[in-house]
């Protein structure tokens, strides 16, 4: 693997700028990076064609002097986002061959900034799941191998091809979505910086829609710093998306100070769950610590209502993805079922939809139509949405009283085998997102920083909270646990 | 609540998913678990709580009522499985 594929983001505009490198030269890099990382089973779509294009673009735009920051850079875009005239499936069977004839507002205006696609990432199907395991390409794998084992292991999900694909040096950074910790879990199971933005920071045009209220893009990069300044280029008021915010986007790098004095960092105490192995609460403390080096207050806070997270979030995300994914029907894109003699348009739906969707998808599905069924409404769906409510006013009193942001872990546990949870219920792989989840229910900004590893050698990560709107702040706490933690181990390349 | 094969049966169709008959008990029985799992929202005080209905607190944009797009009929029928002189095509409706 050429070096290239290890610069920063930021380490690549600078060399870019100063022509000591072209773009073109770096996507090839990315191009053979990703040639030779097919045991990852990462990227699937390679662009090389659309990269080389934009590579040229960018080259002619740097050499006239006004390039924006992403200007030539190496970006993997998720497979949920629409890319004209380029295979767009979620990762599911039901969307087979679907070629968008538009491309998704955040893609777009990442082309626009002068970034070259190189592939399409791998993931969960339609974003459902916590180990892309239920992705119809089979699961993208982990570059992180546990000491002395040579087990695979998930990259986590559902952004897992992501999160797999910077870690290995794939891409510079690529593009998740968050709907309940999709971005941040991924990232912390591949030693990455994953950062959810506040909900309507960025446009979900384009962008297959799994639970609108909750659904939020957002970048994945290997330093706080690259997620700021591909944040920004993400980021922006659309008209096409009713939610997304119309404010100004501010400069998200311009916060990295990692000067902390006189902020107030918020610890959780409902974050302290039974069972939490001891390298993961140790984490938390030395994040704590760090913290506390850089000038920050820490104060014990209390969200009583987190325990409800999970089950709420299990209720409305199903809920609404049944909406959603009510239009994957046989008829306008994709794949429809073959029929018997004498079937009908409802026979048409029924089979479409159980052969082309995979058991997860599926069963969410099912759940989402059964709380919303007349009978069912007010007892699930109505009484979820209540008691989020009651989770936003948890951390909205926390910020009142004047709490700048919230460390909390970002998983329970490092990256488990591929297939450990094939035998376990749906339920158990639900847990994955307990710290996670509360986050999205609030429409608040999280970030997952990588802050050491475990006694396997796996990466953990730490989870940052911010205040709606205060993404900026929020890196900035990341960034200090970043410099602190000194985090520069990298997998050993075994693929 | 546990779900029986009869609601199984029930909710397969309200979501247009066919589901044979043989794996109706194995889906009663993992949509009971799942909802087994959500129970515990009953515990929670939800009286005089308004449920959550915007995530952040904004006002919807308006917009004119007028056409912004179109003219694309075979953009939009590029992907259909099944499309015949400018229409989807879908099995035979009406007798």
């Amino acid at each position: 693997m050429s070096d290239l594929t290890r610069l920063t983001i930021a380490e690549a505009r600078d060399l870019l700028r100063a022509r000591k490198i072209s773009a073109a030269e770096l996507v090839e890099a990315s191009l053979a990076a990703i040639e030779a990382a097919a045991p990852l089973n990462a990227a699937v779509e390679i662009t090389a064609e659309q990269a080389r294009d934009a590579a040229r673009r960018a080259d002619a735009r740097l050499a006239e002097g006004d390039a924006p920051d992403m200007c030539g850079i190496p970006i993997g875009v998720k497979d949920l986002f629409c890319t004209e005239g380029v295979r767009s499936q979620a990762a599911s069977r039901i969307l087979e061959g679907f070629r968008p004839p538009y491309e998704s507002t955040v893609t777009a205006q990442l082309r626009d900034a002068g970034a070259a696609m190189t592939c399409k990432l791998n993931m969960d199907e339609f974003a459902m799941g916590s180990s892309n395991e239920t992705s119809c390409y089979g699961p993208a794998v982990n570059p992180w191998r546990a000491r002395g084992s040579d087990a695979r292991l998930t990259p986590g999900g559902s952004s897992g091809g992501s999160a797999a694909a910077v870690a290995a040096g794939l891409c510079l950074g690529a593009t998740g979505t968050d709907t309940g910790g999709s971005i941040r879990q991924p990232a912390a199971f591949a030693g990455i910086v994953g950062v959810k933005p506040t909900y309507g920071r960025c446009s979900r045009w384009g962008i297959m829609a799994f639970a609108s209220s909750l659904d939020q893009a957002g970048p994945m990069t290997r330093t706080v710093r690259d997620a700021a300044i591909m944040l920004r280029a993400m980021s922006g008021h659309d008209p096409r998306d009713s939610t997304s915010a119309d404010m100004p986007v501010p400069d998200f790098e311009a916060a990295l100070t990692g000067d902390l004095r006189g902020k107030r960092i918020g610890v959780p105490r409902e974050y302290r769950m039974e069972g939490m192995p001891p390298e993961i609460e140790a984490l938390w403390a030395r994040g704590a610590e760090m913290l506390r080096d850089a000038g920050a207050e820490l104060v014990d806070i209390s969200l009583p209502h987190t325990k409800y997270a999970l089950p709420a979030y299990y209720v409305i995300a199903p809920a609404e993805a049944s909406s959603n994914l009510a239009r994957y029907d046989g008829v306008r894109y994709g794949r429809r079922a073959k029929l018997a003699p004498g079937d009908g348009v409802t026979e048409m739906y029924e089979k479409t939809r159980a052969e082309g969707f995979g058991p997860e998808v599926r069963r969410r599905v099912m759940i989402g139509a059964y709380v919303l069924s007349a009978g069912y409404y007010d007892a699930y769906y109505l009484r979820a949405q209540k008691v989020r409510t009651l989770i936003k006013r948890d951390f909205e009193q926390v910020f009142e009283q004047g709490v700048d942001a919230i460390l909390t872990p970002t998983t329970p546990s490092p990256a488990f085998e591929l297939g450990a949870m094939a035998e376990q219920d749906p339920v158990k792989m639900y847990l994955n997102d307990v710290f996670t989840v509360t986050v999205n229910l609030a429409g608040l900004p999280g970030v997952s920083v990588p802050a050491g590893l475990s006694a396997e050698g796996l990466p953990l990560g730490l989870q940052v909270i911010g205040r709606p709107w205060e993404e900026g702040p929020m890196m900035n706490v990341a960034y200090a646990i970043e410099r602190a933690a000194g985090f520069d181990a990298r997998p050993e390349r075994w693929w | 609540m546990a779900i029986d094969k009869d609601t199984a049966r029930r909710v397969a169709h309200l979501a247009r998913i066919r589901v044979e008959e043989t794996e109706l008990e194995t889906l009663a029985r993992e949509l009971s678990g799942i909802l087994e799992f959500m129970e515990q929202l009953a515990e929670v005080d939800v009286e005089g709580v308004e449920p959550m209905t915007s995530v952040t607190p904004m006002a919807l944009k308006r917009r004119k009522d007028e056409v912004t797009d179109g003219g694309i009929r075979d953009k939009i029928l590029a992907n259909a499985p099944d499309a015949r002189d400018g229409f989807f095509t879908v099995p035979k409706v009406v007798e």
